[in-house]
Order: structure tokens, then C-alpha cells, then sequence
């Protein structure tokens, strides 16, 4: 419902339960008061309006990639 | 594997070809439907990708989008916002809130007409920086009107328990927040209704988790796909419902597997209920009231309730949208935007006369800028 | 007695201080013959038909990644003549300063202007300066008006044809990004720079080749959707973009992704559109590319006589919508 952005998370704060994230070259600071698992440098996160809502799981997203991948090989085989 | 780019988040799930190949792909399988799927994308993110990428025109004709009441913008009743403006015209009031709000009119006006008026109201982008206005501003009183579905309540939820462990005093909540299974069972409940599949928000669901849909599952006897935002998660939660209708099953599933799970962030789940409790009733702007479908603050924290506090000066008169507008059915799948005879003339997205029209998100604010190119 | 850092009232008063402050620094900045006549008014020599604009900057911040308020002040209304097809000449300036203000940042942003004018050649002849009490200005507002003898006439927007194809000099939207990232309350960290830039040397040489151009605009607030739609209406036609081929740079399309918003309708400060016929479009590509500022100058659309008054994008995805008008604040979306 609400607009929540991938970003990648680039600089450490537990001091100020934030993370410094990157969303194409824009960076800021967002709050990490929602995260109960420990972010990391490279982590993929999804933030909402200043804060960060959840892990992105970068494999799930590179399967579903290498599907859609697949299908489009497929298709662009097909009409080859 | 090579690694992941933050990029390919992005394109990778906009990318043309694999719409294309979903789509013929539910060509193909559409074929083989008995009835018409008529699937209610909930959330109004949802109904902003079908628009914006142009799902509609990909689709065949057996599948119909209904547009459903997740827009917490929209549904939100004229009576609320006037309550807003009423609590930015107390002397000493700072009202905070976030942006698409303030253009939203009440029966008076909307806050950008107040703000331009005198009173002390301040679009932010984050909940906390409601807090900074609070510690800068101790003479006044900082009230955040508070909107949005479970996906930002937690966020609310921080600002409240910063302010009490900080020892903010002056920042006090109108609460909004609205629920999603309540909506859907409101629409559900018109025995009219023809909505026969749901594609479940995405970030609602980041927080709350797909478990929250299966009672819809059970109770309707629909499919529920969770969908990510981008028009590939959507082409691809459409062939998953319509898979699923062909093979006359009706199951909760999770396309959206990249960032929701079957339970959902739990440590913001745990701050919500600390804070929250169920609302008896609520009105949605187009539904009408619905049981149990908002939260109000718990009363152990009724010292930052500014509805309570400034109740007395609250306006309580409930404003309904104008007589031919026809949101309600709209909402429920019942008429199309362009069936209203207010749609466009009246009623457009610089002058709105309901739900619908008032955000982007708004079916008939996407109908008017996105359809009915020729 | 010292010499004040900050910008007093009686600098406005039309005493000594002002004298000193326009002698100064103005005078200094801007010195040319005209202006150090001092009369009531600037005599100037002009003949044939001329093009004449006003604007007025209230930008906030003042300073950002890759100009400030004067740069702004002199590029925007140096732009709006060579739009026209007017070679820049003369400018006024008038200076709205908020008491306090600091004066070496008021240094920083006239050194700023004079630098500016340089790159089309044009002077600032008149002038004026008030003073305002601390809270009634944020901090400078700057006007400048100008005027240039038109070298090429017939540039308008009713010249818009169907036909016609619609060029870009650039990506867009960096200036509104900017300004949104440099914004207090968002802190955001980037290296995205304004586009804010002189355009006159580029049209200048566009002139020189000689090519039939139709109608030009800076794109500046409400961004390439408000000129075209501009365009649209006043000529009477339908323009049709393709949205694949409108270049928008990464962060960029990171603000538009954190707020909500549409980089067609972020502002530019030296980004512009022409319409011209589509069989010398080519030529006027070329002349652009020899310009750092337009080397991504290329084709975005064309006009139509179907749908008049309208713009219509075509996506990726194979879709099309109109392209409104922006309208209302912008104001993130947040749902």
C-alpha cells in the first residue's frame, strides 16, 4: 500500500539504531528501531517512510530474476 | 552466481520482455477459464502499477482489476480531516503529518488551504521528524495525525515510544490507522459483490505477513496471491490466480517472496499491539462504517491521545461525499469509474468529490490520467 | 568601526552603507560602462525588434550542488530571451536582503552572477537593493529582468506543426532533485548536481546553422510536462512521447523513487525543448552535441493533429497516458 523502496545499506550507526542506505546514488539516514536481526553492510532493505521494514532476501530475488530470465530466453528462442 | 545489483531490484522487475511473455502466457491459460476472474488488487500501489505500466490493456478480457479500498488517503472521511483542521486552529498546535495528506479536502477545506490560512501545519517525511519539531517547539503542542494501513503503524508506534522513553511531553496523536482484513470483509460481504480473487498488498504484508489473508482464503473460498509492487510481480500473481482458477483451487500463496514472510516482521508486529488496540468502528470514506477496522491508542497512553484531550473541540458531524458520487460501489467492484455520472466532470483529481478521485492511488484518479487514451 | 559581517537595515537606507555595499560589491561584480553612469535610469541603443523578461528567484536553499540563487537569477532570465531567440543584452537586478544576512555569502552569489553573465555576453545595467527586517525574506531574493535584440523572429509556440519533431538538450530533472535533496528535513546525500546553465551559446550556434526552429523553451518549474503540455494547448496540437528514450539519470530516479515523483515534472535550470521539422532535427542534434551540457541532446516525440491540446507518453510496457499538467504542491507520496 504504502511506497517502500530497495535500497542497500552502506554505513553502520547502532549507536543512533540507524543505518546510512543508498537508493541510486541518493543516501540517507534511516531508522533501524523496527529491525530485530542485526543489519549488515551490502544488506538489501526495503525502507517506508524514514524507517527500515524489512530485509530484502537477495537470493529470493536473484531466483526469481533467473526465472523470468528463462522465460524470456524461451520466448525470444522461440521467435528466433 | 555473479552477485545481486541494488539495479536489477529495480529493472529487473519492470523489465518489458518479461511482462510481455507473462501476459501471453495468461493468454493462454485464460482461455481454458470457465467464468471471468474479477480479482481485487487491495492496495492502492497496486492499483498505481496496473495504471502507470498498463497492465489493463495487456490483460485478456476474462480478467478483470477491481480496485479496492487500499488507499488510506482515500478512504479517509471528511469528518477526520476536519478534525485536523480543527486541532491545527488551537493556538500553540503544530500539526504534523505526511505529505499526501495535505492536499486532501475536508467539508472546510483541506490542510494546505488552513496552512495558507495561518495555522501551523507541517508536511514531514518521516514520522520521527515529528519529534525534532517537538523537542525544537517545547511551548507548543506537536500533534502528528497519523494515517496509513499496518504498514506505517509501526512507524507510529517508534514515535510513541521515543517521545515517552525521551520524556517529550508536548507531542501528542490523532490516530488513523486502518486495517486491512476488515476492508476486504466488508467487500466481501455484499452478496452482489463479483470479486472472486485477491492479489494481497505488499508491504501490509512486510509487516504483518502472508498469514493474515488466510482467513479470506477460507471464509471466500477465493485465491489470495501476496504480490510485490513492480508489473512483473503483478503479471506474474495474475498467472498464479488464474492458475489457480483453472485448476479450481483456491490456496493463499506468496509471489512476493523476496520480503514477505508467512509471519511478517514480528519485532513491529510486538510494538504495534503495545501501543494499539482495536477500534469498534470506523468510517471509510466510500464503505461506510466498519467494525474493528482501525486501531485507537491503548488507554494506558491516553495522555498523548489528542482526540481525547482536545475532544470538546473536535467536530464529530459525519460528511458524506456528494450524492452522485459513487465510490462505494466502485470500491466494491460493483461500477467502473466511468460508470459515475460525476466522473471527469465534476468530480477530477484538482476538484474531488470522493474516495476515488483524492490520491494517485484512487481508482478514478488513475482512470483519469491513465485511461481513455485513444 | 569594523565593518559589519552582516547585512544591516541601514543597508538598505539609502545612506553611506548602501553606497559603500553598491560601490562595493556590485559595482565591482558587474562593472561596465552603462551601469557606472549612475543615473536614474540605464540609456541603452537598440534597434529593430527586441525581446524583453522578468523573473524572480526565491529558491530555498540558496546554495546547492551546482549553483546558487544568482546563478539561477542570471542563467534563468539570460534563457527565457535566448528561448525567444534573442541574443541577451541587458539585465536589472533587483536584491531583496533579509537583515542578517551574511555578507560574504551575498559576495559569493554576486561573484556567482558576474561569472554567469560572461557566458552570453550580457550586462547588468540597472539595479536596486532593499533591505527587509530579519523574518520578512529568506534570507535574498534576486530579480532580474532583460532584454535582447531578437536575432532569429518567428520562434513561438503557436509555430509548433504537427509534424514536427520535439528535441531535448539533456536528462531531466536534476534540478528539482537537487534542490529536493539539498532541502532541510530530507537530508539526503548525493552527488547530483543542478543542470542550471546559460543556453544562450548553444541556441546562438543553432541560430547560425540557420535551421528552421519552430518553438524552444527551457524546461524549467513543472519540467518538461508543463512546457509540453504549454505547447499542446497553445498550438493547438497533440505531442507523443516515447518514454525509453527520455534519458533520466540514476539518482534522479532514486528521489523520484523515495518521494513519489515523476521526473518529468522536477524542475531544470539548463535543459530545453525545440520543435522543429523533423527532416533537419538531425542537423540541430548535431550542432547540440558539441556541447558538453547537450551531448545527449536527442529525439523524444513528434506532434500529432490527433489528440490536441494533449500529451501522450508511450511506455516501455507497450502502454500509453496522458502526460498532465503538474498540478498542486509537490508534495512526496508516501502510499
Amino acid at each position: 500500500m504504502c511506497l517502500s523502496i530497495p535500497s542497500q545499506v552502506v554505513e553502520l550507526h547502532p549507536e543512533i539504531q540507524s543505518v546510512t542506505v543508498d537508493t541510486l546514488g541518493v543516501k540517507r539516514t534511516v531508522s533501524c528501531h523496527l529491525m530485530e536481526e542485526p543489519l549488515a553492510v551490502g544488506d538489501y532493505v526495503l525502507i517506508h517512510i524514514g524507517f527500515v521494514m524489512n530485509k530484502i532476501d537477495a537470493a529470493s530475488a536473484a531466483e526469481s530474476l533467473a526465472l523470468y530470465k528463462e522465460i524470456v530466453d524461451k520466448m525470444e528462442a522461440a521467435d528466433a | 552466481m555473479p552477485e545481486l545489483q541494488l539495479k536489477q531490484l529495480y529493472d529487473g522487475f519492470r523489465d518489458p520482455r518479461t511482462v510481455a511473455e507473462l501476459a501471453s502466457q495468461i493468454k493462454q491459460l485464460a482461455a481454458k477459464l470457465d467464468e471471468p476472474v474479477n480479482v481485487m488488487e487491495v492496495c492502492g500501489g497496486h492499483t498505481h502499477t496496473i495504471m502507470k505500466y498498463g497492465l489493463l490493456q495487456l490483460l485478456p478480457d476474462n480478467i478483470e482489476f477491481i480496485h479496492g479500498p487500499g488507499c488510506p488517503v482515500c478512504i479517509m472521511p471528511k469528518e477526520r480531516i476536519d478534525q485536523a483542521a480543527a486541532l491545527a486552529q488551537i493556538p500553540d498546535v503544530i500539526l504534523v503529518t505526511l505529505g499526501d495528506m495535505i492536499r486532501v479536502p475536508g467539508s472546510e477545506g483541506s490542510l494546505a488551504q488552513f496552512r495558507a490560512k495561518g495555522c501551523d501545519i507541517r508536511p514531514i517525511y518521516m514520522p520521527l521528524d515529528a519529534l525534532k519539531i517537538a523537542q525544537e517547539n517545547p511551548d507548543k503542542t506537536v500533534v502528528y495525525f497519523a494515517i496509513g494501513f499496518e504498514t506505517s503503524t509501526p512507524m507510529t508506534a517508534v514515535l510513541l515510544e521515543q517521545a515517552e522513553k525521551l520524556g517529550i511531553p508536548n507531542l501528542l496523536f490523532h490516530i488513523n490507522h486502518v486495517l486491512v482484513p476488515p476492508a476486504i470483509d466488508a467487500v466481501m460481504a455484499d452478496p452482489d459483490t463479483r470479486v472472486n480473487a485477491f492479489i494481497g498488498p505488499s508491504h501490509v504484508s512486510v509487516i504483518t505477513g502472508s498469514q493474515i489473508y488466510q482467513p479470506t482464503v477460507d471464509n471466500y473460498h477465493t485465491p489470495v496471491v501476496v504480490s510485490g509492487f513492480e508489473p512483473v510481480d503483478v503479471m506474474q500473481s495474475i498467472l498464479s490466480i488464474v492458475k489457480q482458477k483453472v485448476e479450481g483451487r483456491c490456496a493463499l500463496e506468496n509471489q512476493y517472496e523476496r520480503a514477505v514472510s508467512y509471519k511478517g516482521n514480528e519485532a513491529a508486529q510486538q510494538k504495534v499491539n503495545h501501543f494499539f488496540t482495536v477500534r469498534p468502528s470506523f468510517r471509510w470514506r466510500g464503505l461506510g462504517p466498519i467494525p474493528n477496522s482501525a486501531l485507537m491508542l491503548k488507554p494506558e497512553y491516553r495522555h498523548r491521545d489528542a482526540e481525547l484531550k482536545y475532544g470538546e473541540r473536535l467536530p464529530v458531524k459525519e460528511i458524506d461525499d456528494h450524492k452522485a458520487c459513487q465510490c462505494g460501489d466502485i470500491l466494491r467492484g460493483k461500477a467502473k469509474p466511468q460508470d459515475c455520472k460525476v466522473f471527469g466532470r465534476g468530480c477530477t483529481p484538482q476538484t474531488p468529490l470522493g474516495s476515488c478521485m483524492v490520491s494517485s492511488e484512487g481508482a478514478c484518479n488513475a482512470y483519469y490520467r491513465y485511461a481513455g487514451v485513444k | 568601526m569594523s565593518t559589519p559581517k552582516q547585512i544591516q537595515l541601514s543597508h538598505g537606507g539609502g545612506g553611506r552603507e548602501m553606497a559603500e555595499l553598491i560601490g562595493k560589491l556590485f559595482f565591482e561584480a558587474f562593472d561596465n560602462q552603462i551601469l557606472r553612469q549612475e543615473e536614474d535610469a540605464a540609456c541603452l541603443n537598440m534597434t529593430g525588434p527586441i525581446a524583453f523578461t522578468t523573473d524572480s528567484f526565491v529558491v530555498s536553499p540558496l546554495f546547492f550542488k551546482g549553483g546558487n540563487i544568482g546563478k539561477l537569477a542570471i542563467a534563468g532570465t539570460v534563457n527565457d530571451l535566448a528561448m525567444m531567440g534573442a541574443a541577451p543584452q541587458y539585465l536589472s537586478c533587483g536584491f531583496i536582503i533579509e537583515e542578517g544576512f551574511e555578507i560574504a555569502k551575498l559576495k559569493e552569489i554576486v561573484e556567482t552572477m558576474a561569472a554567469e553573465l560572461h557566458k552570453s555576453g550580457a550586462k547588468i545595467v540597472c539595479g536596486d537593493t532593499k533591505v527587509v527586517p530579519k523574518g520578512c525574506a529568506d534570507g535574498v531574493f534576486i530579480n532580474t529582468s532583460g532584454v535582447g535584440r531578437i536575432i532569429k523572429p518567428g520562434i513561438s509556440v503557436h509555430s509548433v506543426r504537427p509534424g514536427d519533431a520535439i528535441i531535448l538538450s539533456r536528462d531531466i530533472g536534476c534540478h528539482g532533485a537537487a534542490i529536493l535533496a539539498a532541502r532541510e528535513g530530507l537530508e539526503l546525500e548525493t552527488e547530483l548536481q543542478s543542470d542550471c546553465a546559460t543556453l544562450w551559446p548553444m541556441v546562438e550556434q543553432l541560430i547560425a546553422a540557420n535551421l528552421e526552429l519552430h518553438a524552444m523553451r527551457d524546461a524549467t518549474r513543472g519540467g518538461i510536462a508543463a512546457v509540453l503540455n504549454e505547447w499542446a494547448k497553445a498550438a493547438n496540437v497533440g505531442i507523443e512521447l516515447s518514454e525509453e528514450v527520455i534519458p533520466v539519470r540514476d539518482e534522479v530516479r532514486g528521489v523520484c523513487e523515495l518521494y513519489g515523483f515523476e521526473p518529468w515534472d522536477l524542475a531544470n535550470e539548463g535543459t530545453f525543448v525545440i520543435a522543429l521539422p523533423q527532416e533537419i532535427a538531425a542537423d540541430a542534434i548535431t550542432v547540440m552535441h558539441q556541447f558538453c551540457n547537450c551531448d545527449q541532446a536527442r529525439i523524444v516525440g513528434t506532434v500529432t493533429d490527433t489528440n490536441a491540446g494533449k500529451v501522450i507518453l508511450h511506455s516501455p510496457w507497450g502502454s500509453k497516458r496522458y502526460l498532465e499538467l503538474p498540478a498542486g504542491e509537490l508534495l512526496p507520496r508516501i502510499c
